[in-house]
Formats: C-alpha cells, sequence, structure tokens
C-alpha cells in the first residue's frame, strides 16, 4: 500500500440502533498513513462509528457506504474484517472467562496471519512477540498470562488493547476512547505505546472526548461529530477551538446553555 | 493445556462422525423380554448355572419394578417388548483367537472410528477390549498385562476362567435389585468388561474399552466390573460412538468399582453415542448405574466423564466411602444441544472416618437442550471428620435451553465440612463479537470460551482422552450460535 492511497471512505453512513437513528450521514476519507481523530459531544455516535466499522451486530446501517482498501466493509462480516486489518480498541473491553490472553492472541493472530497467506506462528516465536510488544505499552507481562481482561483494572484493560493492536498489527486502527479512565501517567504510556505504531501504512481513527489525548497522539485531521453528522473538520489546532469553546456552537439548534464541553 | 484450534475449525461442519452401519451378519434374538429370553441368552454364552441363577433373580425381581419418573427428563414410554435384547457379530465357532481371526469389516468400524487397534493401540501403548454390539471381539496386550497379573478380559470370559472372583464381587456394589435399569441390565446384559489389578500391582497402561451399537433396535446392555485389590492401580477409560438410527435406542449399562485398601481407580468416560438430529428423533437413551466402592482404608475413586452424546443421559457416577480415609472425585462436563436432555450427577456416600469427597460439575446447554446436575452427599453418623467440596457450574448459549440443579445434603455428623459452590453463566453477544473483532470467528469463541469452562475437568482426563474431548465439545456445539 503506497502513501496516500485510499484507506476508508464512509460516504453518507446512516446507522439505527434499535430502531433510533444515531448516524444521518457520515462522510470520511481516511488515507494510509493518516491519524484522524474524532471528537463531538455525548450522543453524537462517535462510538457508534466505531462499532458500525467493526461490524458489531445490532448496528443497522440504513444508507451509505463504507469501503475500506477500496471492498466493501459493510458486506464483510466482522471476523473477516479483522483478519483483513481492521481494528477496533473497545471503549469497555469484555472480561472473557477461562480464556488466557495468550492463547486468545495467539489463535487471533493466527486467524489474521492464515487469511494474509501467513504461516502460523509457533508457541516460541509468539511468546517472544509476546515479551517485546508486552513492553511496547509497559503490560506487566504476569497479566498476559490471565483470563482475557478479568479482573484488570480500568486501565489495565486499556493497556491490554493496544497491546492487542501491538501484536496483530492492524492497517486501520479504530481507538473508542481509549483514554477514558486513565490518569496521565497511563494516557502516557498508551499514547507512546499508540505513536509507537503509527506506520506509513497504518492509519488510525482515535475517538476521543477530550482534547489532552491528543496532546499526546498528534492527529493529522480532527473531526467534529455533531447529531450523527461531521459538523465540522480540520486540522490539530481544532481540537484547542473546540477545548475553548465547546461544541454548542456547532449545533443546529444551540442549545439555551453553553454545555462546556463534555467534562 | 492448550486446544489446537486449527482441530475444532477442521470439525466444524461435520455430521455426526460415526454414522454409518456396518453389515454383518448378526446372531439376533427375536424382540420382547421374558425367562425364555434370559435363558436363551445364558444359554448362547454357554453360562454356568450360578449365572443364570442371578439373571433370573435379577428378571423376576424388574417385573414387579416400574420405571423412575423422578428425572428431570421427557421421552415417549418405552416398550421393553419391542426391543432386541441380545445381539453378537456371528463369528466362528470358538471365536476369534487373534486379530487376524476378526471379521475384517469389524476392524474397518474401528478404522473409521478412528481406532485402529493394531496400530493406535501400540503406538498409544493401551490395550483395547473392543466391544462390538454385545460380545468382546479383540483384546490387545493381554499377555503383556498377564505378566504383572492384571486380568483384563471380557465379561463372558471372566464368567468361565475367574467364576470364583465374579461370584465374590459382581452385584456386591450394585445389587441385582437396586434400580429399574440395573436390574434389567441383571438379567440381560450381553457383555462388557472385567478387570482385576493384583495386590501391589500397578498396572503398567491404560486401559480402554470402546463401545459401538450396531444392530438397529438393540439395547445394549453392558456390564463392566473392575476390582483393585490391595495397594493397586489402574486408569480405565472408556469410549463410546453409535451410528446414526431413526428410532431410540436404550443403552442400559452398569458398571461396578471396587478399590480395597490403598488402591486406587481411575475411571474416565468420554460418551458420543447419537443424540438425534435437530428436532429431537432418534438418538440412544443412556441409562447408566455407575458406582464405586471404596471398600479398603485409605482407596480412592476417581470419576471423570465428558458426556456430549445421547438423546437422553441419566447417569450418575458414585462412590460409596467405606473405608476410612478413602476418598471420592467426581469430575463431569455434560453437553446437551438441540433437544438433548441430560439429569446426571453423582452421590457421595460418606461412611467411614476422615473420608474426602470432591464433586465438580460442569453443564453446557445449547440450541433447547436441557441440563440438569443432580447430586448428593450423605454424612453417615459415624463419618467423623468427614469433608465435601462441591462446585456445579452451568454454562448457557442462546435463550432457549435451560439449566438445573439439584444438590441434595444429607448430614448426620456434625463434625462434616461441607462446601457447595454453584454459578450460572450465559455466553454473551458482547463476548462474542470480542473474539471477532480480532479475527475469530463465533464459532471459535464459543469454542474457547466453552473449553476454557471445562478446563477443570478435562485436565483430569488422560492427555489423549482430554484432546478428543475438545475436539468432541466443538463437534457437539455445532451450530449452536447463529
Amino acid at each position: 500500500m503506497t502513501e496516500n492511497s485510499l484507506m476508508l471512505e464512509i460516504r453518507n453512513l446512516h446507522a439505527s440502533v434499535a430502531g433510533n437513528e444515531i448516524l444521518k450521514g457520515v462522510d470520511l476519507t481516511v488515507r494510509a498513513g493518516e491519524v484522524h481523530a474524532l471528537m463531538g459531544p455525548n450522543g453524537s455516535g462517535k462510538s457508534t462509528l466505531a462499532h458500525v466499522l467493526a461490524g458489531r451486530p445490532g448496528y443497522e446501517v440504513t444508507q451509505g457506504t463504507v469501503f475500506y482498501k477500496g471492498k466493501d466493509l459493510l458486506a464483510t462480516p466482522p471476523e473477516e474484517r479483522a483478519r483483513q486489518g481492521v481494528f477496533l480498541a473497545f471503549q469497555y473491553p469484555v472480561e472473557i472467562p477461562g480464556v488466557s490472553n495468550v492463547y486468545f492472541l495467539k489463535n487471533a493472530l493466527n486467524a489474521i496471519r492464515k487469511a494474509r497467506g501467513e504461516p502460523e506462528l509457533d508457541a516460541m516465536d509468539f511468546l517472544k512477540l509476546v515479551k517485546e510488544k508486552a513492553k511496547l505499552v509497559d503490560l506487566d507481562e504476569e497479566l498476559t498470562k490471565r483470563p482475557v481482561n478479568e479482573g484488570f483494572s480500568g486501565g489495565e484493560k486499556k493497556r491490554n488493547e493496544i497491546f492487542q493492536m501491538a501484536v496483530l498489527e492492524p492497517s486501520l486502527a479504530i481507538l473508542d476512547e481509549t483514554d477514558s479512565g486513565l490518569d496521565i501517567d497511563a494516557l502516557r504510556i498508551v499514547a507512546a505505546g499508540v505513536n509507537a505504531l503509527r506506520s506509513p501504512d497504518r492509519s488510525m481513527l482515535v475517538v476521543t472526548h477530550y482534547q489532552r489525548l491528543l496532546n499526546y497522539i498528534v492527529p493529522d485531521f480532527l473531526h467534529v461529530l455533531v447529531e450523527g453528522r461531521i459538523a465540522l473538520s480540520g486540522g490539530k489546532d481544532l481540537a484547542l477551538e473546540l477545548e475553548e469553546r465547546g461544541y454548542t456552537w456547532l449545533e443546529k439548534e444551540p442549545a439555551p446553555v453553553a454545555s462546556g464541553a463534555n467534562c | 493445556m492448550s486446544l489446537d484450534n486449527s482441530s475444532v475449525l477442521e470439525l466444524t461442519n461435520r455430521e455426526y462422525k460415526a454414522g454409518f452401519v456396518t453389515d454383518i451378519e448378526s446372531e439376533t434374538v427375536p424382540a420382547g423380554l421374558n425367562e425364555d429370553v434370559v435363558r436363551t441368552i445364558s444359554a448362547k454364552k454357554n453360562e454356568p448355572e450360578w449365572m443364570l441363577e442371578w439373571r433370573l433373580r435379577a428378571f423376576r425381581h424388574w417385573i414387579t419394578m416400574v420405571e423412575p419418573t423422578w428425572a428431570n427428563v421427557h421421552y415417549p414410554a418405552i416398550d421393553y417388548q419391542s426391543i432386541v435384547y441380545y445381539s453378537a457379530p456371528k463369528t466362528k465357532k470358538d471365536g476369534p483367537k487373534s486379530l487376524e481371526d476378526v471379521d475384517p469389516k469389524l476392524l474397518e468400524t474401528y478404522e473409521k472410528l478412528g481406532i485402529p487397534l493394531r496400530e493406535r493401540a501400540k503406538l498409544a501403548g493401551v490395550a483395547v477390549d473392543a466391544v462390538f454390539d454385545s460380545v468382546s471381539v479383540a483384546t490387545t496386550f493381554r499377555e503383556q498385562l498377564a505378566k504383572v497379573g492384571v486380568i483384563f478380559c471380557s465379561f463372558s470370559e471372566a464368567v468361565h476362567n475367574h467364576p470364583e472372583l465374579v461370584k465374590k464381587y459382581l452385584g456386591s456394589v450394585v445389587p441385582y435389585s437396586d434400580n429399574f435399569f440395573a436390574t434389567l441390565n441383571s438379567a440381560v446384559f450381553s457383555d462388557g468388561s472385567f478387570c482385576y489389578i493384583p495386590k501391589g500391582v500397578r498396572c503398567p497402561m491404560e486401559l480402554s474399552t470402546y463401545f459401538r451399537i450396531n444392530s438397529a433396535n438393540t439395547g445394549q446392555f453392558e456390564r463392566t466390573l473392575i476390582i483393585a485389590d490391595e495397594g493397586a492401580y489402574v486408569s480405565y477409560l472408556e469410549g463410546c460412538t453409535a451410528p446414526i438410527r431413526d428410532e431410540n435406542q436404550l443403552h442400559a449399562a452398569v458398571v461396578e468399582l471396587i478399590a480395597l485398601e490403598n488402591a486406587q481407580i481411575k475411571y474416565s468416560t468420554v460418551q458420543n453415542w447419537y443424540p438425534g438430529d435437530k428436532e429431537g428423533r432418534g438418538g440412544i437413551y443412556n441409562f447408566v448405574t455407575k458406582r464405586g466402592k471404596c471398600q479398603g482404608r485409605n482407596s480412592k475413586i476417581s470419576w471423570t466423564q465428558v458426556e456430549t452424546g445421547s438423546a437422553i443421559t441419566w447417569k450418575y457416577p458414585s462412590c460409596i466411602l467405606q473405608g476410612d480415609d478413602s476418598v471420592g472425585e467426581f469430575y463431569s462436563v455434560a453437553v446437551t444441544n438441540n433437544r438433548q436432555q441430560a439429569d446426571t450427577g453423582t452421590k457421595m456416600i460418606h461412611i467411614g472416618k476422615n473420608t474426602k469427597s470432591t464433586i465438580v460439575s460442569k453443564g453446557i446447554s445449547a440450541g433447547h437442550g436441557q441440563n440438569t446436575y443432580r447430586g448428593m452427599v450423605k454424612i453417615l453418623g459415624k463419618a467423623d471428620n468427614a469433608r465435601n467440596y462441591s462446585q456445579c457450574d452451568s454454562l448457557l448459549i442462546g435463550d432457549q435451553c435451560g439449566a438445573h440443579t439439584f444438590p441434595y445434603i444429607e448430614v448426620g455428623n456434625s463434625l462434616a465440612q461441607m462446601e457447595h459452590e454453584a454459578s450460572t453463566s450465559k455466553i454473551g453477544e458482547d463476548q462474542i463479537f470480542y473474539f471477532q473483532s480480532r479475527g475469530i470467528s463465533a464459532e471459535d469463541a464459543v469454542s474457547m470460551i466453552v473449553n476454557g469452562f471445562c478446563k477443570q475437568v478435562f485436565k483430569e482426563l488422560p492427555m489423549e482422552f482430554a484432546v478428543e474431548a475438545q475436539k468432541l465439545l466443538g463437534v457437539s456445539l455445532e451450530g449452536s450460535v447463529g
């Protein structure tokens, strides 16, 4: 994949959850190597967009198209999307009792390698990879042996997501509020991990509430999602403006009282 | 222990693999049950008078009994007069002397099942006493076992060659009058396995029996008797498959274990009888009585079962802890998918002092499956310092299935210590999506979660069996997620 080639093309995307339309015509283009930040008030559809892209059941696309590397993403089942390089770092990672983190990840990696036509990694090589990548996000190696996310603190769960991303090496990483619930030190570590994974053939869509994350992960573009549509796009400086002015001025019918963003 | 995921993948989208019929002429007794049939069975097996007498006592008792209805399973009434009670593959007059004498079609059947006697037995160091419908056709490694004094043969042979042991122990744990199905078995049992480990001998290999029901409408009535003499040790594996049949087939087996002082018996089962189709047509009724007696001081009996097959399972492998310091264990995984029903568990009867029992039961329900754990822990008055630990976990897949738990606890000694833990969980859509978002299919996700759930039990199985059990779970739960 060459730089500037199209990674993700979202056109007029409408999606509903339980009959309620959340996305009302999203347009977004992400090229290879770019980092896009997606901000917006609560309920604007940020997480919905992240889940629609990953293929979560229950999120119904009613209109529009999404192309990933030129292929129709919406027609692809979720595990196929992952095998083709789409990765979602969850805002609330679930616990999987009885299945160890390494075992889970080894199966995931080998499913992806298989889809790419690469040989499966054996246990030795895999453990070497785990050691190396765990360092990247300062994840206690003990945690890799425990059941997936079971008994992990909020911060450990988020670090585990970035650790998984480091192992799986996706082409398109969607980070859904990876910063929420992190203290400043954990935020730095996670951001450093994400930055280390930036590369010319990897794109990222960073969903966040807070401008502060963008001090650490500096995006190439920033979009503001309001009421299911992208209301404004710009460069990284837009984040600072939002921090000052909030989102209300972007809404069609401004609320009587300024909400002061979402802090 | 780790599961090779590719093996599960390979097994998905597969029909019931053991579903084929071997075309061999069977020597069959007409359907129905009366004293004449009992006599005929006994005569066909050339049994001594005492054996026939025992069968007849059982039969006369059986006709006074009524089928139990307390189990949480539902099925149309069984017509016991329409069942064929004996079916044996036709053999040369004196039966096979070696593998070369065995009908090649029989051996082919075993090959298809993945148990080539010759290679596998040798490679795996397992002595297989293969029961085909009702008669043992081949026994391997007998000589090697004989060197250390271990007797491992078919039940019929034991009746002829070791009558003193059979007379002494037959019915000593499960009396002929025990319950409706055990009594029926006592009257008409066709064959089974017999095993005796002499004093102080550690059996040099895992002993194994593969059961298989072949003829249509043939009830299979196996009888297994295992005796571990003082200080002896044996690990016994039982595997079961049956070809596809439209009608339900009755399987009413009896297993008796006796452990004398300082002896240990480990009994492992992987049960894969035909479960019936998606609508619940066909399948095996598996009504089995399994019980072990820790007769001597410091003896131990351990049951491990993985029950994935059968339309209906009614089975409670139990331990009578008679000797002081004896130990009973029960590790169970029971899976019900589609229309399968299982009512299974254990009984731990503490009689001796310082006796200890452990129960770990894992029930998995999918489709319209109904899974019941029924267990009893009974501490008798003289069982000072008895201890029991019970853990019953249920896992639900989908919203049409059911999990039920009936623990009975009776304590007659104030020094007893009892612990009981139970949990019910459900595989959530969010969990499955988490796997999918990492490239793992929904089927594999369920398989991995289920195997994680069962780990505690699988680690009790001999390695080979553990791998087979994991594969079976994958097959059994196939199609359980949409």
